[in-house]
């Protein structure tokens, strides 16, 4: 492919070390101090990413599947610049969007009005650009009658509505979703759906991680198979997906 | 740059109306809380304390101190308060800080009427130098904070129980400040505890703007040296550990 490049990652590793060494408290540490630094030298590293290398293209759909902790949230932290690989280099072209987690980053207490100012500004609009934005946003999330209540008296299928509807209205190039279409109802599901295949004739790049192959199948362009931290398989939709289903079979 | 202005305001905003939100008395608690210690000490300790007006003494001290201990007992929650944006969105967190700070800093000048009434009542003159010194007193005062918050809000990501450290030593500072006693009191063999206390020479530059006798320019340049160092020494903090943030929260 001759596209440019949006996303590349290059050998990218990520190494946690498992049980921060003061989770326990600063009482804890101090008490048994001996003990404690003893535990802090024998840290067992976790290799949550293992020299991972592949570059998703402006315009394409990539999607990551694979069984809890392969590795697949560790890789859309990394592109969406929360995380900093331990190896490897990483490299993204324009404005990221993340999708967020339910709820995750609004205020319970605030108005969504309120919140889809906080939120489209902490996701890197201007208040101008959110302002002209909003009647838009309340529009898609179909959440008009309840959109100058306090968000904790949301269901959080409403919550997750307007969290879709502020990440899409971002004009976002590149679209990170993470499990969150799950939540929603059949209906609005298919209007998220809807919306980002518009996305990608509009050339907007969008990285999926998802549980659900029927719609990893429907949407990708191509997808990509973790396995505990590894690259198994990249590139056709229906050939990963075969992969990640004989490994679960298998397990 | 508009951005950044636009994220500070929106965070600013955001703390403002939660704030309001959550307990209805909102800035009055802000007023309140200085004020009914002041009474507290006034009443217990006029006895002993040889200080001529000595409710104007404490206000003078214990208004600023409130904006101190709110900010120091508050930071422990700046970064940990906001556990899921620092997982999923790249952002300078450092405005969190930042936009608490300010916050506070707002509704310590909101509380500064109430503390221009005991001026008024004590018969004290306001000068024109005021003009300049209480802004300068604030913004030294916010540095300083900033500094302190970024340390706090980062070290309580790694250290989760440090909140109650954080309390206990801003009630320790409380008294190794001259706030409800006056500096001379101390025996001159223990007076460096207060050059060594960042505190002590702000709250030494309030009581001579508010309680009167003028701000000495030792105790103003040690606080804006102090000021410096702790900004230094927490924005090194914060950015030495700022990647890690969405690891750990």
């Amino acid at each position: 492919m001759s596209r440019e490049v949006a996303i590349r990652l290059q050998g990218v590793s990520k190494r946690y070390y498992l049980g921060t060494p003061v989770g326990d408290g600063l009482k804890h540490l101090l008490l048994h101090l001996p003990s404690q630094i003893k535990a802090i030298r024998q840290r067992k590293p976790f290799d949550a990413l293992v020299d991972i290398s592949f570059d998703v293209h402006r315009g394409e759909c990539l999607s990551l599947i694979g069984r809890n902790g392969a590795g697949k949230s560790t890789t859309l932290g990394m592109i969406a610049g929360v995380l900093k690989p331990s190896a490897g280099t990483l490299e993204t072209h324009g404005r990221i969007s993340p999708l967020l987690e339910l709820g995750a980053g609004f205020n319970q207490q605030l108005t969504g009005r309120e919140n889809i100012m906080l939120n489209g500004v902490m996701l890197g609009l201007t208040r101008r650009e959110v302002r002209e934005r909003t009647a838009e946003i309340i529009a898609f999330s179909e959440l008009e009658d309840f959109i100058d209540a306090p968000l904790r008296t949301y269901s959080s299928g409403m919550i997750v509505r307007l969290g879709f509807s502020v990440a899409v209205h971002l004009d976002p190039d590149i679209l990170l979703v993470d499990e969150v279409l799950a939540v929603g109802d059949a209906r609005f599901r298919q209007k998220c759906l809807e919306r980002m295949k518009q996305f990608r004739s509009r050339g907007t790049t969008m990285v999926f991680v998802s549980h659900d192959v029927g719609t990893v199948a429907k949407i990708s362009d191509r997808v990509a198979f973790l396995e505990s931290g590894r690259l198994v398989e990249i590139g056709d939709p229906a050939k990963a997906i075969e992969a990640y289903q004989g490994r679960l079979r298998a397990a | 740059m508009i951005y950044y202005r636009d994220l500070l305001l929106v965070l600013l905003s955001k703390e403002f109306k939660v704030r309001y939100k959550s307990t209805f008395m909102g800035y009055a608690w802000s007023v309140l809380h200085p004020l009914m210690l002041a009474m507290i000490f006034s009443v217990f300790f006029r006895m002993f304390m040889r200080v001529p007006d000595y409710t104007l003494y404490l206000i003078a001290g214990l208004f600023p101190w409130q904006w101190i201990a709110n900010t120091c007992t508050g930071a422990t929650g700046y970064f940990l308060g906001n556990a899921g944006l620092i997982k999923k969105v790249r952002f300078h967190r450092s405005m969190l800080v930042l936009s608490s700070v300010f916050n506070d800093s707002i509704h310590f000048v909101c509380s500064l009427p109430v503390v221009l009434g005991f001026v008024w009542y004590y018969e004290r003159t306001p000068q024109w130098s005021w003009l300049w010194l209480v802004p300068a007193l604030i913004a030294v005062q916010a540095v300083m904070l900033v500094g302190v918050g970024l340390a706090i809000a980062t070290c309580n990501l790694f250290f989760r129980d440090l909140e109650r450290l954080t309390s206990l030593v801003v009630q320790m500072l409380f008294y190794l400040t001259p706030i409800v006693y006056q500096p001379d009191m101390l025996p001159p063999s223990y007076h460096w505890v207060l050059y060594a206390n960042p505190f002590a020479n702000l709250i030494l530059c309030w009581h001579g703007v508010f309680y009167g006798g003028g701000v000495e320019l030792l105790h103003l340049a040690a606080a804006a040296g102090w000021a410096i160092v702790l900004a230094a020494v927490g924005a090194g903090i914060y950015r030495a550990k700022v990647w890690r943030f969405a690891e750990i929260v």
